[in-house]
């Protein structure tokens, strides 16, 4: 079936900014949904909130709108732009679920946009577990029992009949509260009466629990001509009771026989066509019980989800380039696999290696959430590794995830083991080594774990290979010892600790030997096939297939495992200088271990290393591949720290001297360059020591800023106001700054916060983006929400912004990209920060004034001038850029994943991901980037104001505007008062220590529609805390600093003024495009 | 842990661990690609004279269990793999893949670079090779030996595996988990004589399942002593080799031409093609795994097939007239099916009882039934 001529344009909905569950494996599936769509002569039209992303790049689509993800501005994109179909499956849940709102609402009807990928249909039998199960059971697969109830005696007799645990969920509970797991009669009762109660139906799911089963995913394929594949198998090393995104996963799957691999398949296709999804990719997912083999069908997805990301990159298999492909009507055998070249995509990916996935978590940054892995997914990334055998895909993965504690440095209780391997828990793989270590069998931690023997035994098999090394030295070990270790994945790193010795002897002694790392395909057939595409992964076998050529090469180092401040925006900036890099006729090299990313689509660079992001490994490609030059300031801090020590191993970095950012990050030598220089900065010191802390706080003043002098996202960053906390903080901190010595500085309270991006070319100077902070200093960056141009900046500060980067640019001999953070209070600019690197803000920068940053700065970095780029820089080549209207970006908090935290936003980066608004006006940029944002912000309603004596007189204007506005005013005791002397018409409330009704009584009753209140010290914490914590469950919008305040009533006045109304980056920057040709 | 060779007839050495028998074995050394199977694998008679290198690196995971075992023994020379595990976890599982072996005296060389090995095979085709588990042998003699090795082509290995006597069977699939959805049983109504050339067992649970009495009958058996026992369809099996060597079954089958029902797989499937006067080759290194695209011309659908053949029938070489080509592979368009244009033969090349492999071609079994109760009422 040749593709569709009677569509034209179609409508592509991303999935919004990057929350836990939903990152950028859809920007992954989106931008390769985009291109395929328009190398098919489509024209693509696309919303999504999410700035950081590359498909939101104005070359990736015809129409691009960087707007909220809601029906009324979906609606409206599809007014203006009349798309002929909607592409529903690539958008992750969000898109997915629009799609379901704009076809129930009539709206695709209206429109006459037709749904492609599924239909409605499916998606509502694939989503809705109660027609899901009918619909299973119907093609006679086996379910999870389960029973609705609506009494407690149905409930203990079905239990009886089922067996304990049994699982229950309330029906229509907000976040599935009051559901549970059971494990005696007594248990089940109090659940289930509770659960009961809490339903507005008086309903409650009993379901047989498959905790412990082995737990498999299948991703599967499908298209018009009912041709349905496999693509791969995924197993996963936790068993069933941990969500499948918080799970350690293994590709294939590696304890099935064909007998069973091919009933899953079997169950699998089915299901597939069962469901209906016509066309594109899906996953199911299974548990089998470990005794008897009896296989039971979970979920799936009928869309291409997070693991079909993983399994796109553990096979080569592009699943969203090909779904996209597949819902135009292309046949699955009419479409040519990349790699071979030679045979279609109709076939089922073999692979001769294994990969591994492991999640990364950051418990650390949300105290009071307990480090405990269930059914809700918890983790902010992942990495993937790829090996010749389990044990090396293991050990790489362990390496790739940058967890910044070495081995050595970790503490283990071994009293805590069975507690640490019974409940899953970040750390259990590292206890089960312990385990391994202290003598424990397998059958004893399977035991503990229900962790499949198989998977146990390698884990085993690798610790007793390490005890073994360990005995060992540099002079007693053999080549063939050397080599085993090598294959079996341990690190130099590794070694040389083991051996007491440096990495680089290691290294050095093996080279000599001649075991060196080669490397292997990923090529989709296990070899059966030539593979033209250089997807590689390294290995220690005998022969290597890098075969590197002679063109002009540079690498890129990556950004690694998404985590929070170093996520998409890091790998936004590597994809690009890839981009530029082919552009500039160099060929790209990337290097990176993130599965979730753009940058690990083999379509996205030249050459693909999917390795850790180890000195080692870096080394080895680079001892390959011998590229002119290494791009280190792309990808965050990850390939920064890998800066020096490769400059020291003669690897030549591009761009700003390692040195240059050294300087940056070392305190005293920067406070001599800004004295040099006379730029003021906030006071500061560094300390070693409990003491030595103390006194340096006492020197400078309180409060003070304490921070580890490495910093990744305000990673333990605290305001400190007495010597108590200092204390407390330098007793906690030291685990994360080994030996690097800890920064005080001067807090400047109430200051206005700037972050400032620019190109340099170590002469000329082009500020890139002036952004002001709309909360106040005291915010981590990456958690407020930011405005260009800036609002209330005067021009002198702009000028002295302006005077300051560039000298520092110049100063610091940057080429390419740099970021600075100030600090305004009264009238005086201190600089807090320099990077001179990508920051965070280069993709929010980028579409907001439509030059590709990352793009100038990759040419820059080659050797061009600013001068040389004027095409790409709307002709500046110094000054500010331009910025034709509003944009705000704001972050997305991950608080709803944690209950028990405060969600208060301090120096600690938290937010996960962005989005971005783009108005005429201030007040129309913020209010559409808070609606993105999911907190919108009301029209009308009540509005409760406890503000601080010092905000008393802010207050009272922001109180007239909104009764102005027509919103009722509620006010705490001393607020009131100076309402009421205003003459203000309010209403007073009780504080939450003072009484009820308070306003917690009010949230929980839909009574208040906006909260605005700043921190009155610490007597009133608890209040604060539990006002934001129940804000933050019943979604109401909660605005804690008095500027964010001040722009909440723009954002109202505007919803209440402009209409929808919405802008594509193409009219927004002038760019124009040739219509697409629909070919063929 | 001592040393496992395997050296190749153009010079190559492999080097590895021995895990399984301490013997020395020769065979054309083929790679497979399926992920899963091993045990199926194992015990394929088409792999009588042949060392396979399997390409999942991580084999033995899940153990053994008599019930996958596709004949009653392996019929492999040699086993070369990357990464065997000594522990066995299934709950199926009766016995650890390396002492399965090990029972039948078959070496297994562990820890080798396969896809060095097999992009070697890819590249320059199968090759002979020796694969030496006994310890102080010297890798050049072995590759001498190698060279030694009697070629693949023109070698009738059927007749080494046929059943010496006939025999009958009549056990359907059975489910390897209380989920297992099977096809419902049939009625046993037709009695199938099959040619066992080195036939896999999942061939027989099939024709079982789907209301077949079977009656297996060695490779050399005459026309008329099969029409003899009166079946109602002819069931050509797979095996291993060459094709054109077996001149006499070529002859019986000819005979039968017409007379009833015929269904061929793999080598029955290249001698239904020489018995129309097409001509076989020898593929450079074959097809063996389990993901080859298929596509069926009569539906217009792809199936993911199971392949094992080493010698393919070229379709330029059979009477268009007389054959039409019903299946096709999009890897390399090869041939994987035909069928008489008015008698009632038709065969494929790849699998379709799988075993290891997907279950998209079961439904040549039905047509296979259809075929012969048409024949039965016509």
């Amino acid at each position: 079936m040749p593709k569709r001529k009677d569509i034209r344009r179609i409508l592509v909905i991303g999935s919004g900014p990057i929350v836990i569950g939903q990152a950028c494996e859809f920007d992954y599936s989106g931008s390769q949904a985009c291109k395929a769509l328009r190398s098919e002569g489509y024209e693509v039209v696309l919303i999504n909130s999410n700035p950081a992303t590359i498909m939101t790049d104005p070359d990736m689509a015809d129409r691009t709108y960087i707007e909220p993800l809601t029906l009324e501005h979906v609606e409206e994109v599809i007014r203006r732009e009349r798309p002929d179909a909607l592409l529903s499956t690539v958008g992750g849940q969000t898109g997915l679920n629009l799609a379901v709102a704009l076809a129930e609402a009539g709206i695709l009807d209206h429109y006459g946009v037709e749904l492609i990928g599924a239909k409605l249909e499916a998606i509502k039998k694939a989503e809705d577990r109660l027609l899901f199960k009918d619909a299973m059971t119907k093609i006679g697969l086996d379910v999870p029992r389960s029973r609705l109830v609506n009494n407690v005696a149905d409930g203990v007799e079905f239990a009886n009949k089922i067996g304990y645990p049994v699982i229950l969920r309330p029906s229509f509970t907000l976040g599935g509260t009051g559901g549970g797991i059971a494990y005696n009669r007594e248990e089940l009762e109090e659940i289930l009466q509770r659960g009961l109660d809490l339903s507005p139906v008086h309903e409650v799911l009993i379901e047989e629990s498959v905790l412990g089963w082995k737990e498999f995913e299948l991703e599967v394929m499908r298209d018009l001509a009912d041709n349905a594949i496999v693509v791969c198998s995924i197993e996963n090393f936790d068993p069933m009771g941990v969500h499948t995104g918080d799970s350690i996963t293994v590709a294939p799957a590696q304890t099935l026989t064909d007998r069973e691999y091919q009933m899953m398949r079997d169950a699998a296709l089915a299901c597939l066509r069962e469901i209906g999804v016509d066309t594109g990719g899906s996953n199911v997912q299974f548990a089998i019980h470990p005794e008897t083999g009896r296989m039971v069908i979970i979920e799936m997805n009928p869309r291409v989800s997070r693991s079909s990301a993983l399994a796109s990159k553990a096979t080569g298999f592009p699943i969203a380039k090909i779904a996209a492909k597949l819902a135009v009507g292309y046949r699955l055998d009419e479409i040519p696999n990349d790699i071979t070249r030679k045979t279609p995509a109709c076939f089922e990916p073999t692979i001769d290696y294994v990969v591994v996935k492991i999640p990364r978590w950051q418990f650390e940054k949300f105290p009071g959430a307990e480090p405990v892995l269930g059914t809700q997914m918890k983790s902010v990334g992942e990495v993937m590794a790829i090996g010749r055998t389990f044990k090396q895909a293991l050990a790489k993965a362990m390496r790739s995830l940058e967890t910044g504690k070495s081995p050595d440095a970790e503490e283990y209780d071994e009293s805590l083991i069975p507690k640490r391997l019974i409940t899953p828990n970040p750390e259990r793989l590292k206890y089960i080594r312990f385990a391994f270590q202290r003598g424990y069998t397998v059958e004893q931690v399977h035991e503990m774990t229900s962790i499949d023997p198989w998977f146990l035994e390698q884990v085993r098999q690798l610790v007793m290979l390490e005890q073994e090394l360990a005995r060992e030295s540099l002079d007693t070990i053999t080549p063939e010892r050397m080599r085993e270790a090598k294959r079996a994945g341990i690190s130099d790193d590794q070694l040389a600790r083991m051996w007491k010795c440096s990495p680089m002897e290691v290294r050095r002694r093996r080279l000599q030997w001649g075991i060196r790392a080669v490397f292997n395909r990923v090529d989709t057939c296990a070899a059966e096939f030539e593979s033209f595409t250089p997807y590689l992964y390294s290995s220690y076998e005998t022969e290597c297939e890098a075969d590197p050529d002679d063109r002009r090469k540079i690498m890129i180092l990556g950004s690694g495992p998404n985590r929070i401040g170093q996520g998409i925006e890091f790998d936004y900036a590597c994809c690009h200088a890839s981009f530029a890099l082919r552009e500039f006729g160099y060929e790209s090299i990337m290097v990176n271990c993130n599965p979730e990313t753009v940058s690990t689509d083999y379509d996205t660079s030249d050459r693909l290393y999917f390795e850790p992001l180890t000195l080692e490994e870096v080394l080895n490609i680079y001892d390959t591949e011998r590229p002119q030059g290494v791009i280190v300031q792309f990808g965050g801090q990850t390939p920064l720290t890998l800066a020096l020590p490769l400059k020291a191993a003669g690897v030549p970095i591009i761009g700003t001297d390692p040195d240059s950012i050294d300087l940056a990050e070392d305190r005293d030598r920067f406070g001599r360059l800004l004295d040099e220089l006379g730029i003021p900065a906030p006071p500061y010191g560094s300390a070693t020591t409990v003491e030595e802390a103390c006194a340096v706080a006492a020197r400078i003043g309180y409060p003070v800023l304490v921070r580890p002098s490495y910093v990744l996202g305000g990673r333990a960053m605290v305001i400190a106001y007495d010597e108590e906390t200092v204390r407390r903080y330098m007793r906690e901190a030291v685990v994360f700054s080994q030996d690097r010595p800890v920064l005080i500085d001067r807090f400047l309270e109430d200051a206005v916060e700037i972050d400032v991006d620019a190109l340099s070319d170590g002469e000329d100077v082009l500020i890139a983006g002036i952004m002001e902070h709309i909360e106040e200093a005291g915010i981590h960056s990456g958690d407020s929400s930011c405005v260009m141009p800036p609002t209330s900046l005067s021009r002198t500060t702009i000028e002295t912004v302006v005077d300051y980067t560039t000298r520092l640019a110049r100063a610091l001999r940057v080429v390419g990209l740099m970021n600075v953070q100030y600090a305004v209070k009264n009238g005086t600019v201190y600089v807090l920060e320099v990077n001179p690197r990508a920051s965070r803000t280069v993709p929010y920068v980028s579409k907001a004034t439509g030059v590709p940053l990352a793009k100038v700065a990759v040419g820059l970095m080659l050797g061009g001038r600013l001068r040389d780029f004027t095409d790409l820089t709307r002709g500046f080549s110094s000054g500010v850029l331009p910025v034709p209207q509003y944009f705000v970006k704001s972050p997305v908090f991950p608080f709803q994943k944690f209950p028990g935290v405060d969600p208060a936003l301090g120096p600690e980066m938290r937010s996960t991901g962005e989005v971005m608004g783009v108005g005429q006006n201030f007040g129309e940029a913020f209010a559409k980037a808070q609606l993105s944002a999911g907190v919108p912000l009301p029209d009308r309603g009540r509005v409760f104001i406890s503000v601080n004596d010092k905000h008393k007189p802010t207050a009272v204007q922001l109180a007239r505007q909104f009764v102005e506005l027509g919103f009722e005013v509620i006010a705490t005791r001393g607020t009131a008062a100076a309402l009421a002397a205003a003459g203000i018409p309010h209403r007073r409330i009780f504080k939450v220590n003072e009484g009820r009704p308070n306003v917690v009584d009010l949230i929980k009753d839909r009574a208040v529609q906006l909260i605005i209140y700043t921190p009155t010290g610490a007597q009133s914490f608890s209040d604060e805390r539990v006002i934001r914590r129940t804000a933050l469950l019943y979604n109401v919008p909660c605005i804690t600093t008095i500027s964010a305040a001040r722009a909440a009533v723009e954002a109202v006045i505007s919803r209440r003024r402009d209409p929808i109304r919405i802008w594509s980056l193409q009219e927004i920057h002038g760019i124009e495009r040739a219509p697409a040709q629909l070919a063929g | 842990m001592s040393k496992a060779i395997l050296a190749l007839e153009d010079g190559s050495v492999f080097e590895g661990c021995s895990i399984g028998a301490p013997v020395e074995r020769a065979g054309e050394v083929v790679f497979n690609t399926a992920i899963t199977g091993y045990q199926e694998i194992f015990t394929d008679p088409s792999y009588a004279g042949q060392i396979v290198v399997l390409t999942n690196p991580q084999i033995g995971n899940y153990g053994t269990t008599p019930e996958d075992s596709e004949a009653p023994r392996p019929y492999i020379e040699g086993l070369v793999v990357r990464d065997f595990s000594p522990v066995a976890s299934n709950w199926r599982s009766r016995l650890p893949a390396d002492e399965f072996l090990k029972q039948y005296g078959i070496p297994i060389a562990n820890g080798i670079d396969t896809r060095a090995l097999v992009r070697r095979i890819r590249n320059y085709g199968a090759m002979r090779g020796v694969l030496s588990c006994v310890p102080g042998a010297d890798p050049q003699q072995l590759v001498e030996k190698a060279r030694r090795i009697p070629p693949m082509a023109g070698l009738d290995l059927a007749s080494r595996v046929t059943t010496p006597q006939p025999y009958e069977w009549n056990q359907g699939l059975e489910p390897c988990s209380p989920s297992e959805h099977l096809p419902p049983t049939r009625p046993r109504r037709f009695h199938v004589v099959a040619y066992d050339f080195g036939i896999k067992r999942n061939i027989l649970r099939l024709l079982a399942h789907f209301g077949c009495r079977v009656t297996l009958v060695p490779a050399h058996t005459s026309a008329n002593d099969v029409l003899g026992l009166r079946p109602d369809g002819v069931f050509l099996s797979n095996g291993p080799g060459d094709p054109e060597p077996l001149t006499g079954p070529i002859g019986e089958i000819r005979k039968l031409l017409g007379k009833k029902p015929i269904f061929g797989i793999c080598l029955g499937h290249q001698l239904l093609g020489l018995a129309l006067g097409g001509k076989s080759f020898k593929l450079k290194f074959g097809h063996h795994g389990a993901n080859h695209p298929v596509i069926n011309y009569r539906t217009g659908r792809v199936e993911i097939t199971s392949q094992n053949h080493g010698f393919a029938i070229d379709p330029d070489s059979l009477k268009p007239s007389e054959v039409e080509i019903t299946h096709m592979n999009l890897n390399d368009h090869t041939l994987e099916g035909f069928r008489h244009r008015w008698l009632p033969v038709f065969c494929v090349q790849y699998h379709p009882e799988a075993a290891p492999g997907p279950h998209d071609s079961r439904y040549l079994f039905e047509e296979f039934i259809a075929l012969m109760e048409q024949h039965r009422q016509g």
